[in-house]
């Protein structure tokens, strides 16, 4: 029993039937242009996209004929003609939808071999910072394109020109990082082969589910873990805030976590005259992890102890009253260190003048 | 004594009801009986390029120094369709039909015909069977088969002459219905007809109105097709160019049926003299109080605007031209939604090819039951052919449903040019398929075409004799429809590709056993693999001249031969040694120096340095007549224009 106005594809998956599909992808809106997920229905004149037939009541679907068959293989080894597919050093690999549709479908390998094969050879786009674009291996499927208008809502990308010069390309054909792209990253999380692949690829060993550090909106996201280091960010399709979706800094902004030059402790200035520590450690070898506080000294930051530092705030702070002072707090603390901030600059030190630094 | 005609102006003349038509037509048709000399010159695009223009300046300048020009009136009109013969000029009053005629011929024709009344013999046609002299159109053969329902003002008005459409009963049709028709009694009337989408898919249009007249929505739209892409068509150029007001009176009536209240031409911007004539018609037409709000006091708004299109084969697809109009890239997008339920913007959007259109009126004017009447049982009324290639007669015609090809092609068209043998026709352009010699008695119709693997299509017809070569035609046809696929769905973007090098390879003599297969294999899935009618159609070529011609592609790929003598790779050049007299032209002629001999020596082509370009051929005098063309590989004489 398949929902009223699903489409046979989804039926058919909902009811553990297998139609194959390239272009598919349920976030977005189907366009039915990969033709690999086509289906014969009684009565009708042509094989249809199941992607983008809607069941009727009664209706019959062959999913897999011998003259379905034939149609698919030789439309995946048409694919395959035009794709740059050498696996063994694609990041893809064993994620690749492609890949599973070989597996699946198969193909004539001597048909194939007649096929002509010639290598593209188009530049690879690695303007964008966080993931390149590969179009030697893209397939044309348009989903890229299509999450880019429908989920992030900028259009950065369309197709652009026509018969086998199809591709995806920003406005003017100018490289990513020169167009209104904001490097969301949903267009290369849908991407179902290795053209669109994020940069520094590494495969997670196990996930850690969790809530993005950065905005208060709070999205949920897992962090892929590789060892004790960060690999990828993926967003929680469950969690109710953003859906899967995740923006720049969530879906990119991990870096910091493992970073050498992270500051997990206050810093203070060696030359402020009120700062007068007892016992001050000049700073270590460059890039270790700071567990203390840290003073400048001569155009050094030295380490201090957090008594130390509380207690040089707390004394510079008598110093002042009411509006002369103004209290910065950090995105990167939770809504509770936040909400005591504010607390705390309100009432005790009683003034307005709080802000934070979640304007990225 | 000079006489003085009043030519009534409908300058400032405003149409506001049935009555205030007919009586600007009384007028008109008043003007008219006065004036019995009239000078017709064609100024379609065809006779336009055989320099209809300087003809008819020479007219027009001619009479001036007769003091004539207000006795005689010099008019262009479109396209006679006899394109073969351009520049054509019809004198009146006798509609003496000259064809060929030049900018010197005019004096005489001036004084002779215009003047004295004699018939400038050299100037009519002669019927090449008969030997005998043509005075008026309907005694040429290629007019005597044709039956002009859609051409009937083609020829006869001005195109940019509103004056001249309503003399030839313009408007007619539509203040018949606006007077005494409902919107579901002109769908009934279309519906009876029987008239057919001319653009090839020959949907019925009264369902196709009435579809789009049911649709939920306040606004609708009605769209005229006018972006012809296939090679060597010119239906509805002519008619746009030629009788750009009977199309706009389909399209409003087209508007009334379904409930529409703007139109939209989408013409190709290849085609200018069609947009200028359509353009200057729709402000004729707005002037005279046709187009606009409230027409003839019926409470029906009508509005008609241009869109150019900037040449893809593709936007001729109803999806993609809607896409094209809204200013998006001219790509199909899959059915269902139809037009007729969500079409432009959303809204049920009537679709209609130009010579659908233009069908309307006449539909209108003299009922269904005239309508039904042409044509055969299932495919009712005319339609407008472009017969082209290597025909004798290249032309427009417009015949009969059902009449066959050999009529079309031997009767109308007078045969094979230089008396080669027929080989095919190829119907409907790159989408359409090439029908064989057998087949020549096959009727035209709809799904008699596409029984033999071909399709009506819009309306090409290209011919082909002896020295065509069907692989060839094959491979031009798809190297078209692989660069106008828009590339969206897989098997038409990859597959017409791949199909295009299979076949440029066998042309090439690269061809391998099992490429025929493979080809079949490709257009199997192009053909049922594709969202629009692009990739349902464009393996016709393929798939109809592997049916006919199976033979020709093996000679091609297992032989080395092309019959045909047309694919480079597979042809040399050679000098017969018996007959070569050691003139030294060849020698000297040859571009690449690939002739070696001298005085007193017998030549012999080098072929390795042949390139196949067949000027020693063409030289050689006709009495030695020692160069022969021969096809089969030999050694070294690939081709060297790769």
């Amino acid at each position: 029993m398949a929902d009223e106005g699903a489409t046979v594809l989804t039926a058919a998956q909902d009811a553990g039937i297998y139609i194959p599909a390239l272009c598919h992808c349920p976030d977005v809106s189907s366009q039915g242009v990969c033709r690999l997920c086509l289906v014969r229905i009684e009565g009708r004149r042509r094989p249809e996209p199941a992607c983008r037939t809607i069941i009727e009541e009664g209706m019959v679907v062959f999913t897999d004929d011998p003259e379905i068959e034939r149609l698919r293989r030789v439309i995946l080894e048409l694919i395959l003609s035009d794709h740059d597919f050498n696996c063994l050093l694609c990041p893809k690999s064993g994620q690749c939808r492609l890949q599973e549709l070989v597996n699946r479908i198969g193909f004539d390998e001597h048909r194939f071999s007649r096929l002509e094969h010639t290598a593209k050879d188009l530049p690879i786009d690695t303007s964008n910072p966080f993931f390149d674009f590969n179009p030697n291996k893209c397939v044309q499927c348009t989903i890229c394109v299509r999450t880019c208008h429908e989920i992030a809502g900028i259009d950065a990308i369309d197709m652009a020109y026509r018969s086998d010069n199809l591709r995806v390309s920003t406005f003017a054909n100018k490289p990513l990082k020169d167009s209104v792209c904001v490097s969301c990253g949903e267009c290369m999380e849908r991407c179902p082969v290795g053209a669109l692949i994020p940069k520094k690829f590494k495969h997670p060993t196990r996930e850690v589910k969790t809530t993005c550090p950065y905005c208060g909106v709070g999205c949920g996201l897992y962090l892929g873990i590789r060892g004790n280091t960060i690999v990828r960010a993926r967003g929680d399709d469950e969690s109710p805030v953003n859906h899967g979706g995740l923006c720049v800094r969530g879906r990119f902004g991990y870096d910091f976590v493992n970073s050498p030059d992270r500051l997990s402790l206050p810093l203070m200035r060696a030359y402020d005259e009120y700062a007068q520590p007892s016992s001050v450690v000049e700073m270590n070898e460059e890039g270790r992890p700071i567990t203390l506080p840290l003073v400048k000294r001569e155009g050094k930051f030295v380490e201090i102890t957090w008594d130390q530092a509380i207690r040089y705030v707390a004394s510079s702070l008598a110093h002042y009253k009411g509006d002369e002072i103004a209290a910065i707090s950090s995105a990167r603390c939770t809504n509770e260190e936040n909400y005591l901030f504010q607390k705390f600059t309100r009432v005790a030190l009683e003034t307005n003048n709080i802000d934070h630094c979640a304007r990225l | 004594m000079k006489k003085s005609i009043s030519i009534p102006s409908i300058k400032n003349y405003r149409i506001d009801s049935v009555e205030s038509l007919r009586r600007l037509r009384e007028i008109l048709v008043a003007g008219e009986q006065t004036t019995g000399k009239f000078v017709n010159v064609c100024c379609g695009s065809g006779c336009i390029s055989s320099g209809s223009e300087h003809v008819r300046e020479a007219f027009v300048s001619g009479i001036k120094g007769h003091e004539l020009e207000d006795e005689i009136k010099v008019k262009k009109t479109g396209c006679h369709g006899f394109c073969e013969r351009g520049p054509i000029v019809v004198v009146g009053p006798k509609n003496i039909f000259y064809q060929h005629v030049t900018k010197e011929d005019v004096p005489e024709i001036i004084s002779e015909t215009l003047l004295e009344d004699r018939v400038v013999e050299r100037l009519l046609y002669e019927d090449p069977v008969t030997g005998q002299k043509c005075l008026h159109e309907n005694d040429i053969p290629f007019y005597r088969k044709q039956k002009r329902i859609v051409l009937k003002n083609c020829g006869l008005i001005d195109p940019t002459s509103i004056e001249d459409y309503i003399k030839v009963d313009g408007f007619q049709a539509l203040a018949k219905i606006l007077s005494h028709m409902t919107p579901e009694e002109v769908i009934g009337e279309i519906k009876l007809s029987g008239l057919r989408g001319r653009g090839g898919a020959g949907f019925p249009t009264g369902i196709k109105w009435e579809t789009a007249r049911n649709a939920s929505g306040e606004e609708k739209y009605i769209i005229c097709n006018g972006d012809e892409g296939d090679p060597g068509a010119f239906m509805d150029r002519s008619v746009m160019e030629g009788d750009p007001y009977s199309v706009i009176e389909g399209m409003m009536i087209a508007g009334y049926a379904v409930g529409a209240s703007q139109g939209i031409i989408y013409v190709r911007a290849e085609y200018p003299l069609a947009v200028h004539h359509l353009s200057t018609a729709i402000a004729q037409v707005t002037d005279l109080g046709l187009l606009g709000r409230n027409i003839m006091e019926s409470g029906f708004d009508f509005e008609i605007k241009i869109v150019k299109g900037a040449g893809a084969f593709v936007c001729g697809e109803e999806t993609a031209l809607i896409a094209s109009i809204e200013g998006k890239s001219g790509r199909p997008k899959p059915k269902p939604p139809f037009p007729a339920i969500q079409g432009l913007w959303g809204k049920p959007t009537v679709i209609n090819n130009v010579e659908t259109m233009a069908n309307v009126s006449r539909i209108i004017l003299n009922g269904h039951e005239w309508y039904s009447g042409i044509g055969t049982p299932t495919d009712k009324g005319t339609k407008i052919f472009s017969l082209v290639g290597k025909v004798r007669n290249v032309g427009l015609v417009e015949v009969e449903m059902g009449t066959t090809l050999r009529e079309i092609i031997f009767d109308i068209g007078g045969g094979i040019q230089g008396g080669k043998r027929f080989k095919a026709v190829q119907t409907g352009g790159p989408s359409g398929g090439c029908i064989p010699e057998e087949l020549l008695d096959l009727p035209v119709g709809y799904e008699s075409l596409a029984k033999a693997g071909s399709i009506m299509g819009s309306g090409g017809m290209l011919v082909m004799d002896e020295d065509t070569c069907v692989v060839n035609i094959a491979r031009y046809f798809l190297d078209f429809a692989r660069n106008e696929s828009c590339g969206q769905c897989t098997p038409c973007r990859l597959g017409t590709k791949q199909m295009f090098k299979i076949l440029q390879d066998i042309t090439r003599g690269k061809g391998r056993p099992g490429d025929i297969e493979i080809l079949l294999e490709l257009s199997d899935a192009v053909k049922h693999g594709s969202i629009c009618g692009l990739g349902m159609t464009v393996p016709n070529p393929v798939l109809s001249t592997i049916r006919y011609f199976r033979k020709e592609y093996e000679e091609h790929i297992l032989e080395g031969r092309c019959r045909a003598l047309v694919c480079r790779s597979l042809i040399f050049y050679r000098i017969k040694d018996y007959r070569c007299k050691a003139c030294l032209k060849c020698l000297q002629a040859c571009p690449v120096d690939a002739i070696i001999g001298a005085k007193w020596q017998v030549h012999e082509i080098d072929q390795s340095k042949c390139i196949k370009c067949g000027t020693c051929m063409q030289v050689c005098p006709p009495r030695f007549s020692a160069v022969e063309c021969v096809t089969g590989l030999i050694e070294g004489s690939g081709d060297k224009s790769e």
